[in-house]
């Protein structure tokens, strides 16, 4: 089947999530003998690293350079009637989640979204997802025949290959803005996406005092990892509310995600089950954070952590 | 201002998940329903603040079946005036979608408003859908919200940060933490949802685009691997050799 990838782009460079999607998509068209196509917007400097994930073709709209959801969603639509597209793909983060619906209603496309594997492509079209805010998995079958599939990040492992893309200019009529930006505001901080993290270091009410969280922010430095909280700590300011993980804040799944003086109540745990690897600081031994924990540390976190940002210092000395 | 919030059922979020018929279904027995949290928190209270600033009607609309009605009750017992619902079981997001845009098409509505998600099925699709339906501006994630005259303004969360947006209503916004505080009912508005009308409309029967086949519980954790706190080189050593995440 023939393949298209929508890859968001910001400030002149295509979404990291997107080499995961353009993998993913790539992938899904060469096992069914189909062409993979990815379009994108803006001013892209990274482009040429797309191909390098099996994307053959890209449909570059450079002259759009705004977010407009049902300009993009118009975007999408007209790069599949270019592109022949029977399934369309999108990373499950802010943008993705936006458009995708308005594409899949006003094409008439079955959609999954959320997915975390390849989906099924002899007989039914069977797409896995993660439902019950990651407590269950859902095969959700789509019967129309175009598809949709938005894929949650650090899902699949992403192939790359040498390769190189045909880049055409793409300007089709998209129609007038519906929404009109006012302001921008950019989150400072080591400029590591929380929701695009491989490596977080969290942090909960055992840190005592907002201005306890300065070994927090070390070893995530160290490590290259986001910094996040629960929510206790964001609800009385201690932390920014964009940091809280959690049933209510932000759902993440990173490789590894470090949480220190977290209780692990449910709540927060409905944020982080999707994490691949997780590490608990406690010093209490009956937190139920240790039940969904693989490595665990009973014990005060301002004995531990300081002892893990020297040891991660030593890890990293011993390799370059 | 006339206001639609669609109210979604979600299973409380301590529930133990299981299925049933061969794990073809979600298995409701013993499980408490609530308002899905973010059509509650978030879209139906900053939905009230705005109708008692300005003034204006505030519906909600669900589908689904006659169970529906209690978790109905508890958002007119927050404060809504009237509720809908349609007479369906709730399959597809786009099924529900075409429902609620079936509905409101006629109906003159300033905003219409959601959840950014449902805590059961997680989908974030039905808010996107219902804006491509009506043919209405669609804002998703929103933090923040105020209206002047016919125009909302809506702080909403990006890749990286926030975005502040201008958007001419009617449109339809999807609702995410911050947007406004939890309300708890008082035994007023609980009394009072009794005799608000909570009118039954049939279902315009529309298409379904997908089905699910079966669910599936995740994999036993293994159990924690316990480390010294006086050897936090061996979990450094753990985390790089066995599990490979550093």
């Amino acid at each position: 089947m023939n393949v298209l990838v929508f890859a968001d782009s910001d400030n002149g460079k295509v979404a990291k999530a997107a080499y995961e999607a353009a993998s993913y998509g790539a992938t899904i068209a060469s096992r069914s003998g189909g062409k993979a196509t990815l379009v994108t917007y803006g001013r892209v400097d990274n482009l040429n690293e797309l191909a390098q994930y099996g994307i053959s073709d890209i449909l570059h709209a450079e002259s759009v350079d705004h977010v407009d959801p049902m300009q993009l969603a118009a975007l999408t639509e007209a790069a599949v009637q270019s592109s022949g597209a029977d399934l369309v793909i999108f990373s499950h983060d802010y943008t993705g989640k936006t458009i995708a619906p308005i594409v899949s209603a006003r094409m008439k496309a079955g959609m999954v979204t959320g997915a975390i594997d390849y989906p099924s492509l002899e007989g039914d079209f069977i797409v896995k997802t993660n439902v019950f805010s990651g407590k269950a998995f859902a095969h959700v079958k789509i019967n129309t025949a175009k598809k949709i599939i938005t894929l949650l990040p650090n899902s699949v492992s992403k192939e790359k290959i040498e390769a190189s893309a045909n880049v055409t200019a793409f300007a089709p009529d998209l129609g007038n803005a519906s929404v009109s930006i006012k302001e921008t505001k950019i989150k400072g901080g080591d400029g590591i996406i929380l929701t695009e993290a491989e490596l977080v270091v969290s942090a909960g009410r055992g840190l005592k005092a907002p201005e306890n969280w300065g070994m927090i922010e070390e070893l995530a430095h160290e490590l290259g990892a986001a910094t996040a909280c629960s929510r206790p700590v964001a609800d009385v300011g201690w932390r920014p509310h964009h940091e809280h993980v959690g049933q209510t804040g932000i759902a993440i799944r990173p490789n590894l995600y470090i949480a220190v003086g977290i209780s692990g109540a449910i709540q927060h745990l409905a944020g982080v089950n999707g994490s691949k690897v997780i590490v608990v600081i406690n010093t209490d031994p009956e937190a139920p954070f240790f039940k969904a924990a693989d490595y665990g540390i009973v014990g005060d976190a301002f004995e531990v952590v300081p002892k893990l940002i020297a040891a991660v210092k030593e890890l990293k000395a011993s390799q370059s | 201002m006339n206001i639609l919030v669609c109210i979604s059922k979600a299973p409380d979020t301590t529930s133990k998940i299981t299925f049933k018929d061969n794990n073809t279904s979600f298995n409701e027995d013993g499980v408490q329903f609530i308002v899905n949290p973010y059509d509650e928190w978030y879209a139906l209270v900053r939905a009230l603040e705005l109708k008692e600033a300005q003034g204006g009607k505030l519906t909600i609309i669900s589908v689904g079946g006659a169970d529906y009605e209690t978790i109905m009750r508890k958002a007119l017992a927050i404060g809504a005036d009237e509720a809908v619902r349609v007479d369906a079981q709730p399959l597809d997001a786009f099924q529900v979608a075409s429902e609620i845009a079936a509905y409101a098409a006629d109906k003159g509505f300033d905003l219409v408003m959601a959840g950014k998600e449902t805590i059961d099925y997680n989908g974030a699709q039905v808010g996107g859908m219902i804006a491509a339906l009506m043919h209405l501006p669609y804002v998703s994630n929103a933090t923040k919200m105020d209206v002047a005259g016919s125009e909302a303004t809506v702080e909403r969360d990006k890749q990286g940060g926030t975005e502040v947006l201008g958007v001419s209503l009617p449109a339809v916004i999807s609702a995410a933490k911050g947007m406004a505080e939890q309300r708890i009912p008082n035994m007023r508005g609980i009394m009072a949802a009794r005799s608000k009308p909570l009118q039954v409309i049939a279902s315009c029967a529309p298409q379904r685009l997908t089905e699910t086949v079966h669910y599936e519980l995740p994999p036993e954790k293994g159990g924690v691997k316990l480390i010294d706190p006086d050897n936090v080189n061996e979990l450094v050593n753990l985390l790089h050799n066995e599990a490979k995440v550093i």
